[in-house]
């Protein structure tokens, strides 16, 4: 793929962000949506993208995906292949629940028996085994987006990008997914580049917050989240530091002449 | 956070994790006891359950439409050797199923109905799926697919006749001309529905190029698509009855050829027996082949709700 970085150490990181610009559209209408992006993810490291409304963060997952090339700039991903979820689970409404794991799977060409047996594991580990002959319709919102969290596993890749995965849940539900992909992330060690809205959200998955501004989507400010595993989503520490990030993420977007209040704080 | 230096899930953390995840798994179960899970009805169902769910909205509809025509009949609006009543007519339906000629015509006819539409079935699959690649095809086609399709099939006969004779060539034309357009633009309608999110999420799971087309876009654009297949079922069906009444071929009998010879011997209840067999063919054959396949297909998506 042409503007594909090749990854320096592919030992230490997975994902390499090099001044990448993205303008979507021509002409005078234009608009820049990313405006010269560096930032590197770990292995196994846990980010998060936080920012109002505009700020980019789809585009650059679309672009780290691979569905999208940057305008400039160069993205690179050890291994090459990235796992996608997004706000919609997005299941295969034709497939049954096991099928849509399968998927991936088969399109790699693992043999049957093989097949069958991660499907199975997979299911476990986002507590499905009893849905496997169901069809996504039949499931509840929670349970479809594990059903696509499986599917994504399936993938075989190291990085796992994720858009708003949970924004369409309620909140019982979004704490719920919430441990169950903190422990599959503990479990197998994925990398993981999350984009929210949610700044508590935010703090309570990563292990690193990344502050976006909007328009152009600029990063602005980044944080180390010290606080040990398990978290809660209502603990001191977690809301100190959402405080925190929320403040910075109100400041930057004041000084934007277009950006709408931010959605942030609220969760 | 372990490095990862293996694929994904060889064998070891995940099995480590089990007894976690057994912990885990207790607490999960109350979101999954709320979602209710019942099975569709449709599923349950015995295939003669469904294949009568199948057939009843359309005789329902029959069997009132036959008790209004005998309230006229019994009216005397009409002497009876001009309109005939229902329960004669289908006395003549029954007994015309014991000639040798009836089912001979019924198989000429259901020939003719099976070749025509599977030259339509490919050739409006091959156009449709020619429009969907071909940005340029479809612009210079794509309206005028539309406008063959509100063309009523009885205008190609003259011409229909003037290119192959009276013949079977000419029927098959003008039957393949009424379907495929339907079919092609129900392959585009279909194409042009699918959630663009599906496609998104089948490339990132690595589905390209072939593959994509198999095992995400045409399983998509199936719903769209067998619409598409229906009306190309009834454009072919009516055009082959227009055909069969117009092109009379001496020593091929069919459904068309009983019509005409009824009216030529002003034979009102043969007449009207013939219509109730071709409104019968048409009927079942749209049931049958395509209602219970429909069916199956739109509750095992979930799309359903609204007729239950």
């Amino acid at each position: 793929m042409s503007g594909r970085l090749v990854v320096e150490d592919p030992q230490s990181v997975a994902i390499a962000v090099r001044g990448v610009s993205k303008v979507h559209g021509h002409g005078p209408a234009a608009v820049l949506a990313l405006d010269r992006i560096d930032f590197e993810v770990q292995r196994g490291e846990f980010v998060c993208i936080v920012g109002a409304s505009g700020c980019g963060k789809s585009s650059l997952l679309h672009l780290i995906a691979g569905l999208d090339q940057p305008t400039s700039g160069q993205i690179g991903v050890t291994g090459g292949a990235t796992s996608l979820m997004f706000q919609d689970p997005a299941l295969f409404p034709w497939l049954s629940v096991e099928e849509n794991v399968a998927f991936p799977l088969e399109l790699r060409g693992v043999a049957k028996a093989e097949r069958k047996s991660k499907v199975a594991e997979l299911l476990a580990l986002v507590h499905l085994e009893a849905f496997a002959r169901r069809q996504p319709h039949e499931l509840s919102g929670g349970m479809r987006q594990r059903v696509a969290l499986a599917r994504a596993l399936a993938n075989a890749s190291h990085v796992l990008l994720m858009d708003e995965p949970f924004a369409a849940l309620d909140a019982m539900m979004r704490d719920k997914l919430h441990e169950d992909l903190e422990r599959i992330v503990a479990a197998t060690g994925l990398t993981v580049l999350f984009v929210t809205h949610n700044v508590r959200e935010a703090v309570r998955l990563g292990d690193r917050v990344l502050l976006f501004s909007s328009r152009p989507g600029r990063l602005a400010a980044q944080w180390d989240v010290a606080i040990p595993h398990p978290r809660r989503i209502e603990s001191r520490e977690v809301s100190e530091l959402a405080a925190l990030v929320t403040d910075r993420l109100r400041s930057s977007s004041a000084s934007s002449p277009h950006a709408p209040a931010p959605e942030a704080a609220v969760s | 956070m372990p490095p990862l230096q293996k694929p994904l899930f060889p064998d070891s953390p995940v099995a480590d994790d089990a007894a976690a995840a057994a912990v885990a798994r207790a607490a999960v179960a109350p979101d999954l006891a709320d979602a209710g899970f019942q099975l569709d009805g449709e599923r349950r169902r015995r295939w003669w359950q469904r294949t009568l769910k199948a057939l009843s909205p359309g005789f329902g509809g029959v069997l009132l439409l036959f008790l209004l025509w005998e309230a006229v009949v019994a009216s005397g609006w009409r002497p009876e050797w001009v309109l005939p009543s229902p329960t004669k007519v289908l006395g003549r339906v029954w007994n015309e199923l014991f000639y040798a000629d009836t089912w001979i015509a019924l198989r000429i006819t259901m020939q003719r109905a099976l070749l025509g539409y599977l030259i339509a079935l490919a050739v409006g699959v091959a156009l449709g799926l020619a429009m969907v690649r071909l940005k340029w095809l479809r612009g210079a086609f794509g309206g005028f697919t539309t406008g063959l399709q509100t063309m009523p099939s009885i205008v190609w006969f003259p011409f229909a006749i003037l290119l192959f004779q009276l013949g079977e060539g000419a029927i098959l034309f003008v039957v393949v001309l009424g379907a495929a357009p339907s079919i092609a633009n129900g392959l585009l309608d279909a194409v042009d529905q699918i959630p663009p999110l599906l496609v998104k999420v089948g490339r990132s799971l690595g589905a390209r190029g072939f593959s994509l087309y198999r095992r995400v876009v045409i399983p998509a654009a199936l719903p769209g698509f067998v619409n598409g297949l229906k009306q190309g079922w009834a454009f072919s069906w009516r055009s082959l009855m227009a055909g069969e009444l117009l092109v009379i071929i001496g020593d091929r009998p069919s459904v068309g050829t009983r019509l005409h010879f009824a009216r030529e011997l002003a034979d009102a209840e043969g007449l009207m027996a013939w219509m109730v067999v071709v409104l019968a063919i048409g009927l079942l054959v749209h049931a049958l082949g395509f209602g219970l396949a429909e069916q199956r297909m739109m509750s095992k998506r979930g799309l359903l709700g609204a007729q239950r």
